[in-house]
């Protein structure tokens, strides 16, 4: 039997949000880097897919792991 | 010529990876090919494989295409017309998968898989024929051998779109394309002739192949022309295909090697670029460096861990290059004057010539030398030189050293930075490489010195720390009985460059803790449990109790000291604990013989008894097993359970040996105290030498392998009993019997291979590893980015922290609180 899963509320991912233009545009100029530099996602990932995000939205993912808690972006294409 | 190295405008774009079409080869190629021969009273012949369209190799001559010299003219291709059409073989599966996959009629694809090809088409509903692939070109249709033109033809059929579908691209890889019916014939600068001594021209193994190539060709040219029969016709056809396909790849299955007249396989295309030899592995990623030095490393203890020892013949022949400045221009002209060992040897003007120091020139030089020229002078004490020892596995097998001219035809290191380069002086061989730019050497020094690196990046504890002797002659010192008269006490703090006794602490007499604790920096306050299982404490530089082990100083002292005071500091006490420690232990003296080894007739029988327990013991489970009340473990078989409960026995009895060892051999045994404190050996060695060796194991079972149902002829067969299943019940320095002997071996068989086995499978992970890290890199902002600029990590590790100074570092940045001492 298959189950529905809440991919954005699971328990074994970490919070995902799609980011403002402004968000982006600041971030991008902290890096000093085009946008094609980030690391990237695919659209077709279910994650992406529940957050409605398009080609191009920049994804902010607030990781948590053992050594700490950080956040890291991805582009999605 | 470039005058300005602008990245942006040589940046990499794109790479586009494409198959030559029949019209790609003709457009580039400047000569048809068409005279299986190569040179005639010792010029090119027109249109042989030698044609100087085809670019020079010969200095003096010039290229009949641009025009240019043998240094110019990058070489030119030309070209084979195919008289018949022949498969490609290193595209024959690509082939078959296209002709397999799409309909022979509507020429539809028609499967993704063609494993799966439908009897009948599902499109156009015309029954499809079945297709065969017979490594390495041949293709049958319905049981019947197509040729090459039919082939070409059937993939000419399929629409550009299908093309696509089967993941080719019509435009720069269409499959017809791997049917060839033109053959590039590369630039005689890939396959240059050697004249031999005898004035004899030997041609290049390509160029060979090329020549039987054309020759075949022209026969089969003739024999169609001729309207010679078919049969005769294929045979040729064969044969053309055959020298093709070798002519790509002569290691290929199914088709003999073509051969050298001496029997040698030819090396072809793909044997050039294939393999650890091969051009990329050799050429490209394997590259050998000039300014390097290699020969076998001897230990001296009298130099720092930051230098290392360079033989005079090295130093000699080794050169740095010195930019002249107007503030070392006197002392470089010093260089150039000398004719003698540290001398100037080369001389770069301002126009970049390179001027040799002669005799002759030197007058010349010593007028000319400006600022802006650099002057090559032999390797001298206090450069700055990379060293390194193969298997490069972490940054630490190479470190920065400062040169130290010595006598003797070795590399010599401090024993004590033995173990990041893990090396030992059993005939180890070293690399030593000159740094040849200002900025390099500024790199080494401030960041790959030795010093630098005496915190492990993997864990944060001391890994150059002293070893061996040097922990022996420490925990000696600062044992509790050890107390030392006024002349000793003096000569080891003089060993430390102390000239100043401190106040005696044992009465008349000075106490080896007080020894060791002039070494210690006032700051150092430390509280840790030894291997001994005793407390030491430090407290403000003074050792008040306990003894020091090689945990103490690996994991406490050397680290704390190091994160309090920095690498020189570090550096210089370990130069101090080294030859105090070692002084100290040559004064009062630490031998072993055999008879250190040897345990008394009292304990020798309990030895023996408890082996005469384990055998009853071990008999006990047999009959239970035998008789089938033995009770079966939970996921083994009941002979499983035998012999994990028999394995179980066997390492009690050796482990329970350990103490009738210690207390024969005593506490105070030099091989026991060594092995305790971490100096050298192990408890289990001095078990082995005196008790028991044990059971040997292969692949964590008893031996069994053999004979039938036994190890060696000599035994009953299907016996489970000790000493037929590989226990040794003897010892090392008594001496082993045969049968112990030989499955000591198999035992010790199993781990060489394992060894063997683990180094070549680490190795090609490490590879693989490097092969994708290589570009990472850490910037200011803790971003780790790669050469390309893409974003790896927002922050390194999710942390930031430099592993190195993770452990405690905060603890030791701040002096420990008073009551972290006080339980004294
Ligand atoms: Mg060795
Ligand atoms: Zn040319
Ligand atoms: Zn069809």
């Amino acid at each position: 039997m298959k189950e529905e899963i809440d991919v954005l509320n699971y328990f074994l991912n970490p919070k995902m949000e799609v980011m403002k233009k402004q968000e982006v545009e600041k971030l991008l100029k902290e890096y000093g880097i085009e946008k094609n530099q980030l690391p990237k996602v695919l659209e077709s990932d279910p994650v992406v897919k529940a957050l409605k995000a398009k080609k191009g939205d920049v994804i902010k993912i607030h990781r948590k792991d053992p050594t700490g808690e950080y956040f890291y972006y991805r582009v999605v294409v | 010529m470039v005058l300005h190295y602008n990245p942006a405008e040589y940046e990499t774009k794109k790479i586009k990876f494409s198959i030559f079409s029949p019209e790609t080869i003709l457009s580039m190629s400047v000569a048809e090919i068409t005279i299986p021969d190569t040179y005639e009273e010792g010029y090119p012949i027109d249109n042989g494989l030698m044609d100087q369209r085809l670019g020079v190799i010969d200095p003096g001559l010039r290229c009949k295409t641009c025009g240019g010299t043998e240094r110019t003219c990058p070489g030119h291709f030309g070209h084979i017309t195919l008289v018949r059409p022949v498969i490609h073989v290193l595209f024959a599966k690509y082939i078959y998968e296209a002709l397999a996959r799409t309909c022979e009629h509507c020429h539809k694809v028609i499967t993704e898989d063609v494993k799966k090809r439908p009897k009948k088409c599902p499109l156009c509903k015309k029954e499809l024929a079945k297709i065969e692939f017979q490594k390495p070109t041949t293709f049958l249709i319905n049981g019947k051998e197509v040729l090459p033109t039919q082939i070409r033809e059937m993939l000419s059929e399929i629409p550009d779109e299908e093309v696509e579908k089967l993941g080719f691209s019509p435009q720069n890889a269409h499959p017809k394309w791997m049917v060839l019916t033109v053959l590039p014939v590369p630039p005689v600068n890939l396959r240059p002739s050697i004249t031999l001594e005898s004035g004899e021209k030997s041609e290049d193994d390509l160029t060979h192949k090329l020549v039987d190539i054309i020759r075949v060709n022209q026969k089969l040219k003739a024999n169609i022309e001729a309207g010679a029969p078919q049969l005769i016709v294929e045979d040729l056809w064969n044969l053309l295909q055959y020298h093709v396909s070798t002519y790509f790849d002569n290691e290929t299955a199914n088709i003999p090697p073509a051969r050298h007249r001496s029997g040698r396989p030819l090396k072809t295309l793909a044997q050039r670029l294939k393999g650890k030899e091969g051009r990329f592995r050799y050429n490209l990623s394997g590259k050998r460096v000039n300014f390097s030095a290699r020969t076998v490393v001897s230990p001296d203890p009298v130099i720092t861990i930051n230098e290392v020892g360079v033989p005079y013949e090295v130093a000699e022949e080794l050169t740095i290059p010195i930019p002249v400045t107007k503030w070392n221009m006197e002392e470089l002209k010093d260089y150039i004057r000398r004719e003698t060992y540290p001398r100037a040897v080369y001389v770069i003007r301002g126009d970049g010539r390179r001027i040799k120091v002669t005799e002759a020139s030197r007058e010349k030089i010593l007028e000319e030398l400006k600022v802006g020229w650099i002057v090559e002078r032999q390797l001298i004490d206090g450069d700055v030189v990379l060293f390194n020892r193969q298997p490069s596995l972490h940054r630490i097998s190479m470190m920065a050293h400062l040169v130290k001219v010595l006598p003797g035809k070795t590399f010599k290191i401090n024993p004590v930075v033995t173990p990041p380069y893990n090396a030992d002086f059993d005939g180890d061989e070293m690399n030593l490489h000159a740094l040849q730019s200002e900025e390099a050497r500024a790199e080494a020094r401030e960041i790959m010195l030795v010093e630098k690196q005496i915190l492990s990046p993997r864990h944060g504890h001391a890994i150059i720390s002293p070893q061996e002797d040097i922990v022996s002659g420490v925990f000696f010192l600062t044992s509790d009985e050890t107390v030392l008269d006024k002349k000793e006490a003096a000569k080891l703090l003089y060993k430390a460059g102390i000239t100043k006794l401190p106040k005696p602490d044992k009465g008349k007499y000075y106490s080896g803790k007080l020894i060791f604790s002039m070494l210690l920096p006032d700051d150092l306050s430390v509280k840790f449990t030894s291997k001994l299982g005793k407390e030491v404490v430090i407290k403000n530089g003074k050792l008040i109790k306990g003894e020091v082990d090689s945990k103490g100083i690996e994991q406490y002292i050397i680290e704390k000291i190091f994160l309090m005071h920095g690498p020189s500091y570090t550096t210089k006490f370990l130069k101090n604990l080294t030859d105090v420690a070692l002084e100290y232990l040559s004064m009062k003296g630490l031998s072993v013989s055999l008879r250190h080894y040897k345990i008394s007739e009292e304990h020798q029988r309990k030895v023996r008894e408890l082996l005469q327990k384990m055998d009853k013991e071990i008999e006990n489970l047999i009959i239970k097993y035998k008789n089938k009340t033995l009770e079966r473990a939970p996921g083994m078989t009941l002979k499983e359970t035998l012999e994990s409960l028999i394995l179980q026995i066997t390492s009690k009895t050796r482990d329970s040996m350990g103490e009738i060892v210690v207390e024969s051999l005593g506490e105070d045994s030099p091989s026991i105290i060594m092995a305790r404190i971490g100096a050298r050996g192990s408890i289990l060695n001095a078990i082995q030498m005196s008790a028991v060796v044990g059971q040997q194991v292969v692949r964590n079972k008893r031996l069994w392998r053999g004979y039938y149902g036994r190890t060696l002829v000599y035994f009953h067969p299907k016996k489970l009993t000790g000493r037929e299943r590989g226990f040794v019940y003897y010892y090392f320095s008594k001496g082993l019997e045969p049968d112990e002997f030989y499955h000591h071996a198999m035992a010790g068989r199993e781990s060489i291979v394992n060894t063997a086995i683990r180094t070549a499978r680490s190795g090609y992970m490490q590879r693989r590893l490097i092969h994708a890290m290589q570009d990472l890199v850490v910037l200011e902002d803790l971003t780790v980015r790669d050469a390309g600029g893409q974003i790896i990590q927002t922050i390194y590790g999710g942390d930031g922290k430099d592993p190195m100074f993770t452990k405690g570092k905060e603890e030791y940045e701040t002096k420990p609180k008073e009551d972290d001492v006080d339980t004294v």
